[in-house]
């Protein structure tokens, strides 16, 4: 508590004479700073100008006095005067409010990007990290600076940036895949590792969708902390809301809250999520359901139901695609009897959401669907298949009666030339 | 009762009295076709103009169904082909036939040029044959973008491009053609108008002229064999070669439903103006020696364009075949011309190597 109260109160004096957010325009002359720091090339003193030229703040014209006060109008060595406002380097626990002073004010933001969200302060408060700064004194963790590197932030659309979501997972690995100083929190570090080889990685790594989820997107950016037992199912349904709707209804629901279990986490795993496939399903090898259920019980059977349906609807689908493919290799046009198909794999996505549920009679449902739009197409197959003997036979037909006026023909003119 | 051939007498007689169809048995009867060793070559005229036909009768049945339209034209052909009965075979027999059509009017063409069938009074008729391939061809590029599918979208645009590379008028000409910067629905209306209408009038009068003038002026014998005494004989056209025009248009006939029963025309994807240009965008084959030569030649010939000489030089080549019979003279002399015969040779070596490293060589960056 003691710790507390002096950093707040340390900070406040030092930041006391940059209460006020400076503005950018009135800074766009070059600085003293700028000019004595640059002489000093690569080393030390030197680098954070270079760094800053392609820094966002830069961008929208902000300098070095916006951070570090002092007189950038002065040519001097009393440019530095702490009576000029001049701070230096800001402590860890000093960033936060330093950089809060614009980022929590919405007066002042709307004024350069008015869709940025304030309240990143206010969250990193909450976050583990925040607590364990501004509570406990432990200058260890991630600050505003320790994701947003100083001197060159940029924003997280550029693919450079530290928080692009290509390399988020890189920027948080930064520590916390480093065993050594994760040490004396005695948390895991396989988490960057693990999630690399997650479908979620993937997906944004090889395919390209941004969209996909990296550690932010489950734990919160500033407001960072590892999702509770009871609220994993929420964090997950962001993006698979139906299956966390179907899951948050069902019985297992309140089972795996009561048991501790992590809601989602339990069969799809929290950072190496694989692809969910049907062998997930059921009680064989692979199958998660079998990890509490058994051949025999209520619950191991409805999970041997629902993956039977499942690898019905499948072998249809196969079944229908397979001789629909055949005819059009036939060369008949099957692209509507195809087409049609898309509702058997409609369905099986929608049987396959219905698992979440984990009721037999909702997957059947969605099943029978699927089946209905397999059999259509299986039977316009056999059709085309039938189109295709049926076309056979008549060019056979045809040809034989071809033949047969050729026949006529030559038989014809060896008499007309006979005669002549 | 009365036999058949009483009933086909009277009706003969009855409309003789009123038409004077006399007058057609007589040039029926006096219409002879000489025979030597080349004679094999006469048929390959009917033969194009037999495909012709079937071009006209299965067209007319696609034109049943086809709606000239970006929105329609796919979803119009893909009904055609799944739906209605024997449209597949129609549109089929229709894709085949103008290929083979294209192919035998080449033959045609190159028989005729090495058998100096062009001489003296024949000059208009060999003019007018050669504009009936131009049209031939036109049929074919044309046609081919009226299934508004994938291929054709983009084959018809780099088609429609190359004519852009046509000093000074190419870049209006492909305007005009396209009805607009880029191949779309507009495109797709004039080329159904140039398809059903303006060419089939076009080839009515110059094919009516061409035919006109085969049956005015007889058939050619080459100069080989008259300088080796004539023909050895002669045949009646009525019914002896028509007889045996009708065994090569029966086999072509057989040829065709196997090709379409085996080989039917595939619709693929409908074409997509935002999609990236699919892979292997190829033009039709009788275009595809004209699309690699324009392939082979440098970005820049001396101050112009390679590609723009490329396509003048076409335009040249295209011309001199126009006047072959003004500038090749020997042969109307009753001269040897050999060396006209390997340059003639040259050409069709020429074609068929472009054509065949069109569809091998791999594709150039």
């Amino acid at each position: 508590m003691m710790i507390r109260v002096l950093i707040g109160s340390g900070s406040l004096l030092i930041l006391g004479g940059l209460a006020a957010p400076p503005d950018a325009a009135a800074q766009m002359p070059e600085e003293s700073c700028v000019s004595c720091h640059s002489a000093f090339g690569d080393a030390p003193l030197g680098e954070p100008v270079q760094a800053y030229a392609a820094d966002v703040h830069a961008a929208k014209g902000f300098g070095c006095v916006a951070c570090h006060g002092g007189d950038a109008e002065d040519p001097g060595m009393s440019a530095m005067d702490p009576a000029a406002g001049y701070i230096g380097a800001p402590e860890r626990d000093e960033v936060v409010l330093l950089c809060g002073r614009c980022h929590s004010s919405a007066q002042f933001m709307r004024r350069y990007n008015p869709a940025l969200r304030v309240d990143q302060v206010a969250e990193y408060r909450t976050s583990v990290h925040g607590q364990q700064l501004l509570e406990r004194g432990d200058e260890r963790v991630a600050t505003c600076t320790g994701c947003h590197p100083a001197h060159s932030i940029k924003p997280p659309s550029d693919p450079n940036s530290s928080v692009n979501p290509l390399n988020v997972a890189e920027t948080c690995g930064s520590c916390h895949a480093d065993p050594e100083y994760m040490a004396p929190y005695a948390i895991p570090t396989d988490q960057h590792e693990k999630y690399s080889e997650s479908v979620h990685w993937q997906m944004m790594s090889e395919e390209g969708d941004l969209s996909a989820p990296t550690c932010n997107d489950c734990h919160g950016n500033h407001g960072a902390a590892p999702p509770g037992v009871g609220w994993v199912g929420n964090v997950c349904g962001q993006c698979h809301s139906v299956m966390a709707e179907l899951f948050g209804k069902s019985f297992h629901a309140r089972v795996f809250a009561m048991l501790g279990n992590p809601g989602c986490a339990t069969c799809h795993e929290n950072h190496d999520i694989g692809r969910a496939g049907d062998e997930l399903l059921g009680l064989g090898e692979g199958a998660v359901c079998g990890m509490c259920h058994s051949e025999g019980d209520s619950g191991g059977e409805v999970a041997l139901g629902m993956r039977a349906l499942i690898d019905s609807l499948n072998a249809h689908y196969e079944a229908a695609d397979s001789i629909l493919a055949k005819a059009e290799n036939a060369g008949i046009e099957v692209s509507e009897a195809l087409f049609g198909l898309n509702e058997a794999t409609t369905a099986l996505v929608s049987a396959r959401t219905a698992v979440h549920s984990f009721s037999l009679d909702s997957v059947a449902e969605q099943v029978e669907a699927g089946l209905a739009a397999t059999s259509t197409a299986y039977a316009r197959g056999e059709e085309a298949l039938g189109e295709f003997l049926v076309r056979r036979l008549g060019l056979a037909v045809s040809v034989a009666i071809i033949l047969a006026l050729i026949a006529g023909l030559f038989l014809k003119i060896r008499k007309i030339e006979q005669l002549t | 009762m009365a036999t058949i051939k009483q009933r086909f007498s009277g009706v003969w007689a009855w409309l003789d009295e009123r038409l004077d169809l006399a007058v057609l048995r007589e040039i029926a009867e006096k219409k002879e076709v000489p025979v030597h060793r080349h004679t094999v070559w006469y048929y390959l005229g009917g033969m194009t103009l037999f495909l012709y036909v079937i071009q006209i009768a299965t067209g007319i049945l696609l034109l049943f169904y086809y709606r000239p339209s970006a929105e329609d034209a796919y979803e119009s052909v893909q009904f055609l082909m799944a739906e209605v009965h024997f449209g597949w075979l129609f549109r089929s027999i229709h894709a085949w036939s103008a290929n083979l059509m294209i192919f035998t009017a080449f033959l045609h063409l190159f028989s005729v040029l090495l058998l100096r069938a062009y001489r003296k009074p024949r000059e208009i008729t060999w003019i007018s044959g050669v504009l009936l391939l131009g049209l031939a061809m036109a049929f074919g590029f044309t046609g081919y973008l009226l299934p508004w599918n994938e291929l054709a979208y983009f084959a018809t645009r780099v088609g429609t491009q190359i004519m852009e590379a046509v000093p000074l008028i190419g870049p209006y000409m492909a305007t005009v053609l396209r009805g607009g910067d880029d191949v779309s629905g507009a495109t797709l209306t004039r080329f159904y108008a140039i398809h059903v209408a303006v060419l089939p009038m076009l080839t009515t009068f110059l094919l009516g002229l061409h035919l006109f003038l085969v049956q005015k002026l007889g058939m050619s014998i080459p100069p080989d064999v008259e300088r080796e005494g004539g023909a050895k004989g002669k045949m009646n056209f009525f019914p002896n070669f028509l007889l045996r025009d009708l065994v090569g248009w029966l086999t072509a006939l057989a040829i065709l439903a196997a090709l379409a029963a085996y080989f039917p025309a595939h619709l693929g994807a409908k074409a997509d103006p935002f999609a990236p240009a699919p892979a292997g965008i190829r033009p039709e084959w009788y275009f595809m020696f004209m699309f690699q030569t324009l392939k082979y030649l440098p970005a820049h010939i001396l101050w112009f364009e390679g590609e723009a000489v490329g396509i003048l030089g076409f335009m040249l080549a295209a011309l001199i075949l126009l006047i072959v019979p003004f500038l090749e003279r020997r042969s109307g002399r009753g001269e040897p011309s050999r060396l006209f015969s390997w340059i003639v040779i040259g050409v069709i070596v020429y074609i068929v190597v472009l054509t065949y490293l069109g569809y091998a060589a791999e594709p150039m960056a």
